[in-house]
């Protein structure tokens, strides 16, 4: 082992470990490597175990400015709940040639269709995914999984106890997505009649002060209003 | 509209699972006739759609049964609006008495599943230059993607449908008609579209005088778009259909009287 001269900056050690990484990796998942590598070299290494989260994630906002700004060819990425060091959209032309990946294939309309309604339903029974889309998916289902796009998440409490099928981390890394919130209207497209999930009853104290916070909230928005009204008087 | 033995083989069957679903071919319809998705037309609709479905049984299209569910279900609603209010039995849903509701509101939750999976269709083109250490894109698996990325089935049923119309119903000659074979047809449109040619589906039908011929020649489009040899694209919703070879497709076999010459 030789020795280091200089120590690296925390955000160097970072940019290091995304390029290193094969696949996103999360502000913990850097910490955790800090701390033990911390432990394991001693000595000067162990002063990056300090550092917390935040600073990780302050680092990865200053790298990701100066990658930019350095004009390299590579970004940082948010996917997957966690970060990616990838090229920049408009260099992809040139990897893919490298890369020989100009004939990617595309996922089929179906396949992304019930890709879709998963992400937005999970956890989702084939049946139910069947009478969003008017026909069978069976075979979609068997592709998506095969995959690693879905995956089975659990057995429902229904007679025959079917399946239940949920999005993977593969499928938001596929998409580039961060998290399941960025896709368009989560809100409104997410299960509108809850299928089955278990009723479960908060115990008493968590609720009453949950009341009570509900009833501190009111008053303080209709004071705000009333406030508000008086302005505008 | 009524066509046997239109084909002679069941040789050539084209499983319609590859493609879309019965609530597609209802937006399909819907959209083509610009009408309001929350006051559905219900007789003219089914009408249409009971079109679409025949002309799907004479190209000898493997109709899924979700298909025949739809029809029913459309009856259903189309005969009991024909009831007056007090006779249409009774309302599963208490605040709803239109029977239409159930269905409207499946298509506009379906829709908007569609436009999701749209999103996500254009993330994933996004990323296609997308490049990171992980490297490995996922794997789509052998099967190629079906080359009809902006066209509908429908789209091109209905140009059949078209192509139909223009032909007299019985002709005389069909007495010596020739036979067409679908395997004949895709040789014709191989060579009709050799060095990335387009074509539009106007274009290909226009010569031909017989139903028969017709249809041979649409289920050969049918089966070349399945293999993604040929490609159909549609510029702008409702235009022309215009197919072409697919690039990096087969290579044509070359004759040797061609290199030799």
């Amino acid at each position: 082992m030789s020795d280091i001269e200089v120590l690296p900056e925390l955000k160097q050690i970072i940019g290091a470990l995304l390029f290193a990484a094969k696949k996103p990796l999360t502000s913990k998942e850097i910490r955790k490597a800090l701390v033990d590598a911390g432990a394991s070299y001693g000595g000067p290494y162990q002063q990056f175990s300090e550092f917390k989260e935040d600073d990780i994630l302050s680092a990865i906002e200053e790298l990701k400015t100066e990658l930019t700004q350095g004009s390299t060819g590579l970004c940082i990425a948010e996917v997957a709940h966690g970060f990616r060091l990838q090229n920049e959209i408009n260099c992809g032309p040139w990897v893919r040639t490298l890369l020989d990946k100009d004939q990617t294939a595309r996922l089929s309309k179906p396949a992304l269709e019930t890709l879709a309604i998963i992400a937005y339903r999970q956890p989702i029974l084939r049946s139910e995914i069947e009478s969003v889309r008017g026909v069978a998916v069976d075979q979609v289902l068997r592709n998506l999984v095969e995959m690693q796009l879905i995956k089975v998440t659990g057995r429902s409490e229904l007679p025959g106890r079917p399946w239940l099928f949920g999005t993977t981390q593969r499928f938001l890394e596929h998409f580039g997505l961060r998290n399941l919130e960025e896709m368009p209207g989560m809100d409104e497209l997410k299960r509108m009649v809850q299928v089955e999930k278990p009723v479960r009853t908060k115990p008493f104290p968590e609720m009453e002060k949950e009341l009570e916070q509900r009833a501190q909230q009111a008053v303080t928005e209709d004071e705000d209003e009333s406030a508000g009204a008086e302005e505008a008087n | 509209m009524h066509m046997p033995d239109l084909l002679p083989n069941e040789e050539y069957k084209v499983s319609l699972e590859v493609f879309e679903g019965p609530l597609d071919l209802l937006l399909y319809l819907i959209k083509k006739d610009e009408v309001d998705i929350y006051d559905i037309p219900i007789g003219r609709i089914t009408t249409q759609y009971m079109e679409y479905l025949e002309l799907m049984k004479i190209l000898n299209l493997e109709i899924a049964g979700d298909f025949i569910v739809m029809a029913a279900t459309l009856m259903v609603i189309k005969s009991r609006l024909l009831l007056p209010d007090e006779e249409r039995g009774p309302v599963e849903e208490d605040d709803e008495d239109d029977p239409r509701w159930d269905l409207v509101r499946q298509l506009v939750e379906y829709k908007k599943f569609k436009d999701a999976a749209g999103f996500l269709g254009h993330l994933e083109e996004v990323q296609e230059n997308v490049f990171s250490r992980e490297g490995e894109h996922v794997e789509l698996g052998a099967r190629p993607d079906v080359g009809m990325s902006d066209v509908s089935i429908f789209d091109l049923i209905s140009a059949l449908n078209q192509a139909l119309d223009r032909v007299p119903r019985e002709e005389l000659n069909e007495i010596f008609a020739e036979q067409f074979t679908v395997s004949e047809k895709v040789d014709y449109l191989l060579e009709a579209t050799k060095n990335g040619k387009p074509l539009t589906l106007g274009r290909l039908f226009r010569g031909m005088r017989s139903r028969h011929e017709i249809v041979c020649t649409f289920l050969a489009v049918l089966e070349l778009i399945k293999l993604n040899r040929l490609s159909a694209r549609q510029d702008n919703h409702f235009d022309e259909i215009v197919i072409e070879q697919v690039e990096g497709g087969e290579p044509e076999p070359v004759l040797e009287e061609d290199v030799t010459v």
